[in-house]
Parts: structure tokens; C-alpha cells; sequence
């Protein structure tokens, strides 16, 4: 049964005079705060805040946690975030004390093992990526992706080449790369997707010239496939004097397998919510961490950490572009991606790779039969299906696909995304999922094609909500609760 | 072998089948051309099982000073104030931290409506109409602010600031600007430590001022008589507040602020060597569709039911590539949340309090600093929880390390990051420290012989 009382509002659940945190008295004696400040500077009150018994706040937050599909209770195979399992036992690890707890603007001295952990993870990403130059520092992908090209023009702008202001990205990329590109100061221009889902070659020297900076590429690509004319193009590109920017998202498909520094590409981002088993935190945090060429290293942004015989240090890189965020970067999130490396170890993450490849070409050779897969009967590891013709033929959306997959007891996958397919469904299986999780997936997807139009359409059934007016959501904004609500 | 993996060998013998291939290799090498793929293993050390790492993670925190093993008076952006079990307690739910961005909205209600009372709350701490559901941390925060501002206040495009900001805020702002059209003017601050500087600059090019209330020096702002003198001038005015300082002081939309931003690490988050924390940002109704980042609204589901979806998405990467307010995608959700607890837990009397225990313990500080010998206080008049401090002997860094060895964190150096402080540090003082605290902090400060220190600071 819902509780409902629990998911009224917070501020639905104020009762003045509750409370739930105390605090030890102030010496009586003594001057008060009031009078410490200057007067015109006081509040009449202080925030409007509900007041609530903790009893009141620990329902009602773990009964909305139950509203929630998750990793830990629903296989979640959302293309492109790679919502693979996510360990306890990194939680408990990045949870220790002298981990957790340690100020951010701490001596060198005094965290030698915070810094031992941060230059290790250093190394390993500068391995796994093939390129040596690395900085912890973004706190996401898409903020990786901003670091990396503001690198890139400090770098143009150091060698007089400031006249590169054009960053080429794929029709099928990620938002956040033409929006990257547009923050860091530069135009953009789309190089086009050929039918086989892979860069257009003609159309990329088309675009290239000496104004080009950067390419970003996504490879594997937002389709799921290895561009295997990966040599002729970041010849052409480097021949062009400019620079490969490769997006991570799509690592879970190559650790050991293949290295963007050796397929070419001079800068780059990890997700570690993603390869490294995150967690996704409902949103967020990630941490967006960027490896270079030797070349560029010098322009990251500081600090980074440095080994001197045997202690660590941070230091500031010689041309740095200065820092993106404050202090040294998404830690929580770097130490997760450090426990989850060591524990697959050297082999390991390339059986990761090799089961992620397995478990998406299973989960389409059967979803072949039930839904068109516009690109290839082959995928790295994960791959677009499309609803174009269950529209045609029935009326029914890759949404209303998604939605009722919900009621099967499945989170969605991607949908309308990558935009270069039409009612596109993104299905990213990850590694963590068993050959039965797949086949029940699949069932449920062919069992939805069969149904009814009319079930499909007005799905999901089961959940707590139906289907929500996002038009009105849009068109008059209610973003937060206002007394007159009450 | 350690990991997660699931697939048996006969599960490996049945998916090949189905997929009609003799072995994952042969899926590979039809797609990542022989010649790009790696022909040795990854150089890393070799896979450990749980136990073994653990007990090697344990030794590597312990060799950690921390706010557990050590007493803090660190602040300069990160605070050590105390966060309830509930926090934790709800954070670790798995529901939460193991969901990603609400795309569903029908299986995403519990992160919605969180998102939904923390845009409210933060609406409610800063005075102002509309919150996003969270950035990075409070200096991109700041950055994304004046990107917005630049955006909004057309045809101009002077931004100023104070050396009061703080100064990685100011970096970060330098970082970002350095390729657009953009001229950043940084106002010293005056001998008192504030900005009212800023007055004579600025003009009918600015765009916007951004202010720093309370400052980098714990100092408080004229941050109305500021705001005017923008507004006049048709500039909009971003101020970086301490959520914690409202418990007392004015808000910023009380003030005639246009834009706030501020770091949330102080609710409820722990300090984890500088991240994840919490990038908050709230503005007023007119400029909603510049900001930056998700947003939650509330609206209706088929049945009429009120429920919460993500909106206003017109301003976002996914679908409005570059010409997005910002390319924010994952965001810093999970922190919000712990946010949303805290501040449902404090209510209005425990935030209060909190703020109320800063100002007196901090005083009690100054006081005990200004009385002592050795050292001496940069700025007079009035504080909120954190101060500059002189040593007249000079070598902070040494003086700093000694409290270090003798369990005390007892402020953070200035000098690193801004040359012209190099014999100054800051003292910040949570709700957490107590009488005793104070006692230790000032026994070993005092106790740093002169002449140890730059023996040490030779050797560091
Ligand atoms: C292909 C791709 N690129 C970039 C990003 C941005 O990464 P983040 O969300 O960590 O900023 C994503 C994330 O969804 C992605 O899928």
C-alpha cells in the first residue's frame, strides 16, 4: 500500500513548532549573534523552511525513494549511460574516515594517501586511454569535453594558430559536444553520417580546412559501432593541422581492447559514472576526468598530482588554462573509479568490454526479429533499434514503447536519441546483466508489439502516475510550492 | 576472477550461438580494424578481491590527516559542519543513488518531487523565484552566472568582480571567458576587506557585478547599495552566498540580488578532498528560460493527478545543441538530495541556530587572535564564520604544518593563491567547535617556535 500522507510536499507536512535538529546550548553570558552583526544586515526571520519531526523527514524520503526505478531494483538499459551494477563495496571504501572527511585545501603533506590514490588513478586512465597527460579535474563528462577544447585553444593560441575557431562534431553526437564547443569560445559545424552510421568521409573534407580546431568524434559512436575508418580519419584531420577529441561515453565497449591514443585521437574524457561503475546519484554526481597527447599536457588545468621520489604532490601544469571548478575535483567519484579498476585489475576490465560486446549483440540478435535495426546486425556494446515502423503500422511511438516497458517491469531505454535515427530506441545492456534479464527484456518487447494498440498507447498501467502533461509543465511553469498552494 | 560479471561458460556457448559468431573476438574484429587494437595487456596492477583492497584502502585513509582525526578550522570555500545520520541514511538508499536522470518521468516520481522541494527550498534560503536542480559546485556555479548575465544583458560585455571573490572562483571565471567576448575587471578589495570599490567601476559597458556576500574574508558586503548602483546602470548584479549565513543575514533576493549562486557542500555534504559538492543557483522569474542546467515543475498525469516532470528542456543540450544556455548534463543530483534532508532537518529555528553558533564561536576566535602576541587580525568589523589572520612571524607554512603534527587543522594559507596574503591564513569556525577547540587551537599556534618553522619550511 502507498503511503500517501509520507509524499505530500514537505512543506504540505510543516507543523509549526516541529523540529528535528538541536543543537547544544550558547554560554548565557556573553554576546548574542544579533549583536555581532550589523543590524541592517539582519533578517526580520530566517527562511521560511518546514519544520518537521526527523520522524516526518525519514518517511517521507524513503517513501519517495520507492517511486524510483534504479540499478539496484530494475534493469535500467538507458543507451549511452551505462547503467551497469554499481558495488557496495565502493560506497563503503570512499566512505572510509581519512577518505571521506579530509578539507580539500589540506597540505600535501598531510594527505599523502588521498594523493597516492588520485596519481595512481592518474597512471591507470593515462593507460587504459593511451594518452599520458591526464587531469582529475571536470566534474562530468559534458565538462570534461569544455576542458579539453578551452586546452585546445590555449594550445592554438600558443602556437599562433588562433584563426582555428571551428569545432566539427558528428550529426549523431551527444548534445553536450556542439554545446561544449560553443561555452570554449568556438563555432560549429556538422560533419554528416553516412548509411552505414558511420562518419561521411566526404563531407568531413568538406568541412576541414585551416580553421578547423577539433573534430569530436564518439567511438564507438552513438549507434554503437567501431568506426572502422578510424585510420583515414584522424589522418585527415591531423593533416588539416587540427585536432581528434574523443568523447568517452562509449569506453565500457573497448577497455584493453583499443586506445583512443592509439586510434588517433589527442584528447579525450571518461565518464567514471559510466565505465567505472558510477553510481548515477539520480542525475548526478560524475566526474569527467580528460587524458591528452604529451603535447598538451602542459595546458591542463591545475592542480594535478606529481610523484617526487616517494611523496606526492600537486602542482600546477607550466601553461596551465587554469582550473574549471573549484579544488581538486569530484573525489568521491574518482575513488570509486579507483576501487572499481583495481578490482577487475589488468584482465578484468577487458572481460568487462568482451561480456558489455556479448550481452548487446545477444540482446539484438533477438531484438532484430521484433523491431528494425536500421545499422548493422553487429554492435559494440549497445545498439539503436527503431519504432519507425510500429509507427507506420500501428500508430505506436519508440515512446509509447518506453512506456510500457515500464509496466513490464523494465526501465526504458534511450529514446529519440541518437537524433540520426528515426524513432530511435537506444538499448545499452551493460555487463552486469544475466542471459535470462535479456531474454525477459526481449519477450516483454515482442509481447508489446503484439498488444493491443490502445494498452501500448496509454501506458504505463501500473505505475503511480500516468503518463504527464509536460506541454502545460512547459508553457506555465509551477517550479516550486508557494504558500498559497497550502 | 574478481567482478561482477554473470555469464557462465555455457551462457558465453548459447549467446554465441544465437548470435551466430564463434567468439566475442571474431564480434570485434569485424568491427575495430587488427591494426588499432591492443596486442598486450593494459598495464595495471593485477585484479584484488574485496577484502584485500579494503584493508589496503583502510591504510592508505589513515595516513590521511582529516577532520576526524584532527580539529578544523579550515574553511576558504569547504566547511567542516556537522551532518545529521539522517543525511546518510537516505543518501545510501539505493533507489537513489543508483537511478540517473528522471527521462521516465512515471518510474522517476521520488527524484522529481526531491528535485521539486529542493528548487523550493533553495527558493526559499535565497529570496529569490526560480532554483535549477543543481550545478558542479559553487565556482562554476558562479561562472555559469555570469555566462548567463553576459547572455541576457545585450551588447555588453564587462564583467566585474572583487579580489574579495574567491580567488579560485575568480580563476575559474578567467578560464572560461578567455575565448569569448569578454572583459573581466577585478576590484581590489578595500583596507577593511570589502568591495565598495566596485561602485566607482562600474559603467554603462558592465553586464553584470559579481559579489561575494559573505566575502572570501568572512567580511560582510554593502550588497544593496551595490545592487542599485548596478541596476542603475542597467547591469545585473550575481551575488555567492553561504546558505548557511541566511539563517541570520539578509537573502539575496532580499537585497535586490538578480542571480545568487553559492556552494552547498555546507549542507549536509561531506568534504572528501574538495568534490562532490554542490552547485546552487536560484534567479528571478524573468530570467528562468537563461538558466542553466535541469529544472523540475510540477504540472498533471492523465488521471489529473499532480506529479512532477523535467522542464523547460528547451534550454538544454539534447535539444538545443550549441545554442543551449549551458552543456550541463549530469549534474550533481545526489548532493541536492542530501541538501533537501539537511534543510528539512534544520527547519528555520535549527539553521538559526547553526548560523548563530558560527558568529559567536568565530568571535570568541577573533578575540582570542587579536589578544595574542604573535598574531594579528587583517581586517576590523564584523564577520560571519571565518576571518584573516596575520602572523608576524611570517612563515605561514611552517606554522600551519606544526598545528598539522599537533592535530590541529588551523586555517587555510592564502598565500598560494594570492601572493599579496602569503603571511596571512584563514580561520573559519563551524557550530562544531567548541571552547575546548579553541583552547587547542590557540596552545599550538602559540607554541610554534619561530625559528622550527622555517626550519620546517626549508624542508618541505
Ligand atoms: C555520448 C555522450 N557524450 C557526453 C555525455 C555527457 O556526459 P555527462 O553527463 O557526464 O556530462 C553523455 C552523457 O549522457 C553521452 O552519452
Amino acid at each position: 500500500m502507498r503511503n500517501q500522507q509520507a509524499t505530500k510536499l514537505l512543506f504540505e507536512m510543516s507543523r509549526s513548532g516541529r523540529r528535528a535538529h538541536h543543537l547544544p546550548p550558547l554560554p548565557a553570558e556573553g554576546e548574542t549573534a544579533a549583536s555581532l552583526l550589523p543590524a541592517d544586515q539582519l533578517a526580520d526571520a530566517p527562511p521560511p523552511l518546514p519544520e518537521l519531526a526527523e520522524g516526518d523527514v525519514v518517511r517521507h524520503f524513503v517513501n519517495l525513494s520507492t517511486l524510483n526505478m534504479s540499478v539496484d531494483t530494475h534493469f535500467y538499459p538507458l543507451g549511452s549511460c551505462t547503467m551497469k551494477y554499481n558495488p557496495k563495496r565502493n560506497e563503503r571504501m570512499a566512505s572510509l574516515p581519512g577518505l571521506v572527511d579530509v578539507h580539500p585545501l589540506q597540505s600535501d603533506r598531510s594527505v599523502p594517501g588521498v594523493l597516492q590514490m588520485l596519481y595512481e588513478l592518474q597512471q591507470m586512465i593515462g593507460e587504459i586511454a593511451g594518452l599520458p597527460g591526464v587531469s582529475l579535474q571536470p566534474a562530468a563528462g559534458a565538462h570534461g569535453e569544455l576542458t579539453a577544447l578551452l586546452v585546445a585553444a590555449a594550445y592554438y593560441r600558443d602556437r599562433g594558430e588562433d584563426q582555428r575557431r571551428y569545432v566539427l562534431t558528428a550529426d549523431s553526437a551527444h548534445g553536450t559536444n556542439p554545446a561544449s564547443a560553443q561555452m570554449a569560445g568556438f563555432s560549429t559545424r556538422t560533419v554528416k553520417s553516412n548509411a552505414q552510421g558511420l562518419v561521411d568521409l566526404d563531407d568531413l573534407k568538406s568541412k576541414l580546412d585551416d580553421k578547423t580546431a577539433v573534430f569530436m568524434l564518439t567511438n564507438p559512436n552513438t549507434l554503437g559501432l567501431f568506426d572502422s575508418q578510424i585510420k583515414e580519419i584522424t589522418d585527415l584531420v591531423h593533416e588539416a593541422g587540427a585536432l581528434i577529441y574523443l568523447d568517452g561515453a562509449n569506453m565500457n565497449a573497448i577497455l584493453g581492447i583499443t586506445r583512443p591514443g592509439d586510434f588517433g585521437a589527442d584528447l579525450m574524457h571518461f565518464n567514471p559514472h559510466k565505465t567505472f561503475s558510477g553510481p548515477h546519484g539520480g542525475g548526478g554526481p560524475g566526474a569527467g576526468p580528460i587524458c591528452v597527447r604529451d603535447f598538451l599536457a602542459d595546458y591542463l588545468p591545475g592542480p594535478v598530482v606529481e610523484k617526487v621520489g616517494e611523496e606526492f604532490r600537486t602542482v600546477d601544469p607550466a601553461k596551465t588554462i587554469g582550473r574549471v571548478r573549484s579544488f581538486f575535483g569530484n573525489v568521491g567519484v574518482l575513488a570509486r573509479a579507483y576501487i572499481y579498476i583495481r578490482t577487475y585489475g589488468k584482465e578484468g576490465l577487458r572481460r568487462v568490454s568482451e561480456d558489455a560486446v556479448l550481452g548487446a549483440n545477444y540482446l539484438l540478435s533477438k531484438v532484430r526479429h521484433i523491431l528494425d535495426v536500421p545499422h548493422g546486425d553487429r554492435c559494440m556494446h549497445e545498439f539503436v533499434a527503431s519504432a519507425k515502423k510500429l509507427k507506420k503500422e500501428k500508430h505506436l511511438s519508440a515512446m509509447d514503447l518506453a512506456k510500457r516497458l515500464l509496466d513490464f517491469g523494465f526501465h526504458a531505454p534511450t529514446v529519440y536519441f541518437p537524433l540520426v535515427v528515426e524513432e530511435a530506441v537506444m538499448v545499452e545492456p551493460t555487463e552486469t546483466e544475466s542471459k535470462e534479464t535479456l531474454d525477459a527484456f526481449a519477450e516483454a518487447l515482442f509481447r508489446i508489439t503484439e498488444e493491443s494498440g490502445d494498452v501500448v498507447e496509454h501506458a504505463p498501467h501500473s505505475t503511480n502516475i500516468s503518463r504527464p502533461d509536460d506541454v502545460i509543465a512547459a508553457r506555465k511553469p509551477i517550479l516550486r510550492w508557494t504558500e498559497k498552494d497550502k | 576472477m574478481n567482478g561482477y560479471l554473470f555469464h557462465t561458460e555455457s551462457d558465453r556457448r548459447e549467446m554465441l550461438r544465437a548470435i551466430g559468431a564463434e567468439s566475442v573476438q571474431e564480434i570485434i574484429d569485424g568491427q575495430v580494424p587488427p591494426a588499432v587494437q591492443m596486442k598486450r595487456p593494459l598495464e595495471l596492477p593485477p585484479a584484488a578481491d574485496e577484502m584485500t583492497l579494503e584493508s589496503e584502502l583502510r591504510r592508505l585513509a589513515a595516513s590521511n590527516a582529516s577532520v576526524s582525526s584532527h580539529v578544523c578550522f579550515m574553511g576558504g570555500g569547504a566547511y567542516d559542519h556537522f551532518i545529521p545520520a539522517v543525511v546518510d541514511e537516505i543518501a545510501s538508499r539505493g533507489e537513489y543513488y543508483t537511478s540517473y536522470t528522471p527521462y521516465q518521468a512515471e518510474v522517476s516520481q521520488g527524484n522529481l518531487q526531491v528535485m521539486f522541494e529542493y528548487e523550493t527550498l533553495v527558493s526559499q534560503i535565497t529570496g529569490l523565484d526560480v532554483s535549477n536542480a543543481s550545478l558542479y559546485d559553487g565556482g562554476s556555479a558562479a561562472t555559469e552566472a555570469v555566462l548567463m548575465a553576459l547572455a541576457s544583458v545585450k551588447k555588453r560585455h564587462k564583467v566585474i568582480t572583487s579580489d574579495a571573490v574567491h580567488p579560485e572562483y575568480r580563476e575559474i571565471l578567467e578560464a572560461y571567458l578567455q575565448n569569448i567576448d569578454a572583459e573581466l575587471v577585478v576590484v581590489p578589495a578595500s583596507e577593511s576587506g570589502t568591495s565598495e570599490g566596485i561602485l566607482d567601476a562600474i559603467d554603462e559597458q558592465t553586464a553584470c557585478v559579481l559579489i561575494q556576500h559573505p566575502n572570501f574574508f568572512g567580511r560582510l558586503e554593502q550588497v544593496r547599495k551595490i545592487a542599485d548602483a548596478a541596476h542603475q546602470a542597467g547591469a545585473l548584479v550575481i551575488q555567492s552566498f553561504d546558505p548557511i549565513s541566511v539563517g541570520l543575514l539578509k537573502r539575496p533576493g532580499d537585497l535586490g540580488v538578480d542571480i545568487a549562486v553559492a556552494e552547498g557542500q555546507c549542507l549536509g555534504n561531506p568534504l572528501q578532498y574538495g568534490g562532490p559538492y554542490l552547485g546552487i543557483m536560484a534567479c528571478r522569474q524573468d530570467l528562468m528560460r537563461r538558466m542553466p542546467g535541469r529544472i523540475a515543475g510540477q504540472t498533471t498525469d492523465r488521471r489529473g493527478n499532480r506529479c512532477w516532470v523535467l522542464t523547460l528542456q528547451t534550454r538544454e543540450q539534447h535539444i538545443r545543441r550549441e545554442k543551449a544556455t549551458s552543456n550541463i548534463c549530469s549534474n550533481q543530483t545526489l548532493l541536492a538530495l542530501r541538501a533537501t534532508v539537511y534543510l528539512s532537518l534544520l527547519g528555520p529555528q535549527g539553521l538559526k541556530e547553526t548560523a548563530e553558533h558560527c558568529v559567536v564561536k568565530t568571535n570568541q576566535a577573533r578575540e582570542r587572535f587579536a589578544a595574542s602576541e604573535r598574531f594579528e587580525l587583517v581586517h576590523a568589523g564584523p564577520v560571519f564564520k571565518e576571518f584573516l589572520v596575520r602572523d608576524r612571524e611570517g612563515d605561514v607554512q611552517a606554522l600551519l604544518e606544526h598545528a598539522t603534527d599537533h592535530g590541529v587543522l588551523a586555517g587555510v594559507p592564502v598565500g598560494p593563491m594570492e601572493p599579496k596574503w602569503k603571511d596571512c591564513f584563514l580561520v573559519a569556525v563551524t557550530e562544531k567547535r567548541t571552547e575546548a577547540d579553541l583552547d587547542r587551537l590557540m596552545k599550538v599556534l602559540e607554541s610554534a617556535p619561530a625559528d622550527e618553522a622555517n626550519r620546517l619550511a626549508e624542508t618541505v
